[in-house]
């Protein structure tokens, strides 16, 4: 963690909830340190051929800009006004009652007006009723409407990248005004003049180039898992060998790169491993990685539209070379409101493969008919719910769990059985956050949608403090040491957040819980989980 | 940002002395001519803003997810709040419309003490107020298609009734004897116009984001129900010429008939502005509710597949470019590839256009 960032305590005491005297329009935007993400490498942004690849640096005043930027501005907005009914309506019904204000994670963390979801979309609907409205042009700021400057676009820069694009707020929304579609669509235009931020900018150029967003490739993305052979190896005596690219195998499994390079990540990696392994041995399944489609996530979402689809194409196209039936997909946040709600959309229709079917449990996921892609999480629960797994949930007993909603399996997917029924199958201490915290009101981990950078990591600890402050709470009162999740960001994302704010509590994928638990055939007696840390009761034979 | 409300607050007031002075001098504009201008806007207006909104296509299906997806068979699937049936998403809308739902929801945050702990509360007032706002408008508006219907339709005289159903214990109120039945509704509208206002006031954030045209609305609305009181209760309107007016504009056959006060003449001004400033305000969220993507679409995402009515091809890498610039590493790592390499291979890269 950077040096400049300020303790908890100071973090806390800075937060003011008294916005300025000044009408928001006449405070300027101030860039600061810890608080935004690097610009984007030009090398990143053009090998995606995006526009304006250039070096330069969001503290100076020149962001070299083309010369007409206000008009490629002006008729991308109007552009995707025609294309996008949502961002037509939501930029004309707001009627600013300011349910959504104190919803934001980023709102609560830093008390800045202008993270109160409806400041952040009034500061693209000032221009809008500028360029678009009637009323906005004849009585201008007394209508809340205001001309497209330069100082305007950084405002806009400075806050689409203090979103998540969480949706809780459209949760709240009485007319279901989505801040995410809003960061999206703004996100889109920024784009059109080349100012992205490197977080996003150089994993989609990585993903494009060699399929996963760390810019593994092939060869060292098979060697990682080989790696990670060895070291379950070690705790069960046994090899889980995985295969890649295999043509005719029954699923295709992807799941987001970052489990594949950080922990606590890989330990959930090798989870997966392990319950392939377990199904391959007990029933025959055949499931296969691919090193083309090593990536689940989708920073492309966090680009542009057509970022997102180019990226997300690999999926299908994957799955067709390979001849698999269905996809299935790892523990991932975004890249489930991807699959779920945009996929098969942009990249279907899927018919060349089969509506998902559970071979070892005849289960139809009539739900998944048409995409073809079936979680993790709706997988796993189907398998013990019919008994296909042989569990010792006792070898989790040394964690006290509570499991965090990820935003977007929640908000735009409604994921939230699944997950709980796999982790209370295998593992006996399970608490639950406070209700407003939880499922659909879940708060984001403070850095989704592409901020899970290391300079920002201020407001990265401001956004993480309402789901930290709820962990914080069941820690305290019934003694949590273990929050669970299902995404690959969260994984990434909170243990800093819990180092910062409750230290105590660790973070894991859902599936790690699920292979400490799970009795591979012919394994040599357990004494470590997958951290490779004792397993209760085995404290005195670790030494 | 005093002058957001202030400068509405003088609208409104201009504005009544505009009629004032209109209904002394110039009775046939304000008694006919600009109601019917003002209604053609209202229609014509709505009209254009609902079908340009609808000429915008919804090409992906974003609903808001705010319950248990349909899954497997033992899990109970939250219907309404994550529909995948259109019953599901009719009751979810109507649930929207007709309560509130999500404004429901709505808690206040608070951060307590210095170590910071976040608590959330519920918050019904703004859900309370702003349901009463509505359903008090509407009581109000359909009481007075009476104006305009002759004879009056049983179903609108039994609202009268049931709106004016204090009328006995207000009547024994000494102060109140000989004034007709008090309607709740007006009494109601008026109280949550109030409330709305002085928590735009007062609550410090929705102060700082509140503009003119949050601001003139309530103003508006304020005068409309405010004169509207005055002359049921205080300073009385003769009914019958202001019936003659109403039946004569609806009949096509419209006169001005002599003795209205010019009370009236602003009541109506201001309904006129309303209808008219309505297409072209925040007001429209009456209808754009209908059109909002992430509560009017179903939840079946991965069942049916939604059509992208302008989904065009994109660039993509393809297995054959990135097999071409990795094949030898792959080779070497012992992954299957589709071409063995020849000797010396270019590692030419190759990009096609993917539907």
């Amino acid at each position: 963690m950077a040096d400049e960032t300020p303790k908890p305590q100071e973090l806390l005491d800075r937060i003011a909830y008294q916005p300025p005297a000044k009408h928001w329009m006449d405070v300027p935007v101030n860039i600061r340190k810890g608080m935004y993400c690097y610009a984007s490498n030009p090398k990143s942004v053009e090998y995606l051929s995006m526009p304006n690849a250039r070096p330069w640096n969001p503290l100076e005043d020149d962001w070299q800009l083309p010369e007409n930027w206000q008009q490629i501005l002006h008729e991308g907005f109007k552009e995707r006004l025609e294309k996008f009914r949502s961002i037509k309506v939501f930029m004309d019904i707001c009627v600013r009652c300011g349910a959504c204000a104190d919803k934001c994670h980023f709102f609560i963390g830093t008390g800045d007006p202008k993270n109160m979801p409806v400041l952040r979309a009034e500061l693209l609907r000032s221009v809008y009723r500028n360029d678009f409205t009637a009323l906005g042009k004849v009585l201008g700021r007394l209508n809340g409407a205001r001309p497209m400057t330069l100082d305007v676009l950084k405002e806009w820069w400075y806050y689409l990248f203090q979103c998540t694009e969480c949706r809780r707020c459209s949760l709240f929304c009485p007319y279901g005004i989505d801040t995410a579609e809003i960061t999206i669509f703004g996100r889109e235009l920024l784009n059109l003049l080349g100012l992205n931020i490197d977080w996003v900018a150089t994993p989609v150029a990585n993903c494009y180039r060699t399929g996963n967003h760390l810019g593994i490739q092939p060869h060292a993305f098979k060697d990682m898992l080989d790696f990670f052979v060895d070291d379950i190896e070690e705790i069960t005596g046994l090899r889980c060998e995985q295969t890649f690219n295999e043509k005719g195998a029954d699923i295709l499994f992807i799941t987001p790169s970052g489990d594949v390079f950080a922990d606590p990540g890989t330990y959930t990696c090798m989870g997966y491993m392990m319950l392939f392994h377990y199904l391959k041995e007990k029933y025959g399944l055949k499931v296969t990685w691919s090193t083309y489609a090593s990536e689940g996530g989708n920073f492309g979402f966090f680009t542009s539209h057509e970022t997102m689809k180019r990226l997300n194409a690999k999926m299908y196209l994957e799955a067709r070379r390979l001849g698999v039936k269905w996809i299935l997909g790892g523990e991932c946040g975004h890249m489930w409101r991807v699959i779920n709600q945009y996929m098969d959309t942009m990249n279907g229709p899927a018919d060349f493969l089969e509506t998902p079917v559970n071979p070892i449990t005849g289960t139809v996921y009539q739900n998944a008919a048409s995409t073809k892609m079936v979680h993790i999480s709706e997988f796993t629960a189907d398998l013990i719910r019919h008994g296909k797994l042989e569990l010792d949930p006792s070898r989790n007993d040394n964690k006290i769990i509570t499991f965090h909603d990820s935003c977007n399996p929640a908000r735009g997917m409604g994921m939230f059985e699944e997950p709980r029924y796999v982790i209370k199958s295998v593992a006996n201490h399970f608490y639950e956050m406070p209700a407003n915290t939880i499922r659909e009101q879940t708060f984001c981990c403070g850095s989704g949608a592409g901020l899970n950078a290391g300079e920002n990591m201020e407001l990265r600890m401001a956004g993480g403090l309402p789901r930290a402050n709820a962990v914080k709470y069941v820690h305290e009162t019934f003694g949590v040491n273990m929050l669970a999740c299902v995404c690959a960001i969260d994984r990434a994302a909170l243990p800093a957040s819990m180092e910062y704010w409750v230290p105590e509590v660790d973070v894991t994928g859902v599936t790690e819980l699920v292979a400490n638990a799970l009795i591979l055939p012919g394994e040599q007696e357990r004494t470590m989980d997958l951290r490779s840390e004792p397993l209760p009761g085995m404290e005195e034979a670790d030494e | 940002m005093n002058q957001f409300y202030l400068s509405s607050l003088l609208a409104v007031f201009v504005l009544a002395l505009i009629a004032w002075l209109g209904a002394l001098g110039l009775p046939w504009l304000f008694g006919i001519v600009l109601p019917y201008l003002a209604v053609l806007i209202f229609i014509v207006g709505v009209v254009r803003r609902i079908v340009g909104w609808s000429r915008s296509p919804v090409p992906f299906a974003i609903p808001t997810t705010a319950g248990q997806q349909k899954t497997m068979p033992w899990i109970q699937q939250a219907k309404i709040d994550n529909p995948s049936t259109t019953i599901g998403v009719v009751a979810r809308m109507a649930l929207e419309i007709l309560t509130f739902r999500s404004l429901f929801r709505n808690t206040r945050m608070k951060m307590n003490g210095e170590e910071g702990r976040i608590s959330y509360h519920l918050e019904v007032f703004l859900w309370l107020f702003a349901l009463a706002f509505h359903y008090a408008f509407l009581t109000t508006l359909v009481r007075h298609l009476r104006f305009f219907l002759e004879p009056v339709p049983w179903c609108i005289q039994m609202l009268g009734t049931l709106d004016g159903f204090m009328k006995i214990e207000i009547l024994y109120n000494p102060i109140q004897v000989g004034l007709p039945g008090v309607y709740l509704s007006g009494i109601v509208l008026l109280a949550a116009v109030i409330f709305l206002f002085l928590r735009r006031l007062f609550v410090a954030n929705v102060r700082y984001i509140s503009l003119a045209s949050d601001y003139f609305p309530l103003f508006l609305i304020m005068g409309i129900a405010f004169t509207g009181i005055l002359m049921r209760y205080f300073i009385k309107a003769d009914v019958a010429a202001i019936k003659e007016l109403t039946m004569g504009l609806v009949t096509f056959s419209p006169s001005v008939p002599a003795g209205i006060s010019p009370l009236f003449y602003i009541h109506l001004f201001f309904v006129c502005v309303l209808l008219a400033y309505f297409p072209y305000s925040k007001l429209m969220h009456m209808g754009g509710i209908f059109l909002s993507p992430t509560r009017n679409m179903r939840t079946n995402t991965r069942e049916a597949r939604h059509v992208n009515p302008w989904n065009y091809p994109v660039k993509v890498h393809t297995y054959e470019a990135y097999e071409d610039e990795f094949r030898e590493k792959m080779v070497e790592a012992g992954l299957p590839v589709e071409k063995m390499p020849a000797p010396a291979e270019a590692a030419a890269t190759e990009e096609e256009e993917k539907e």
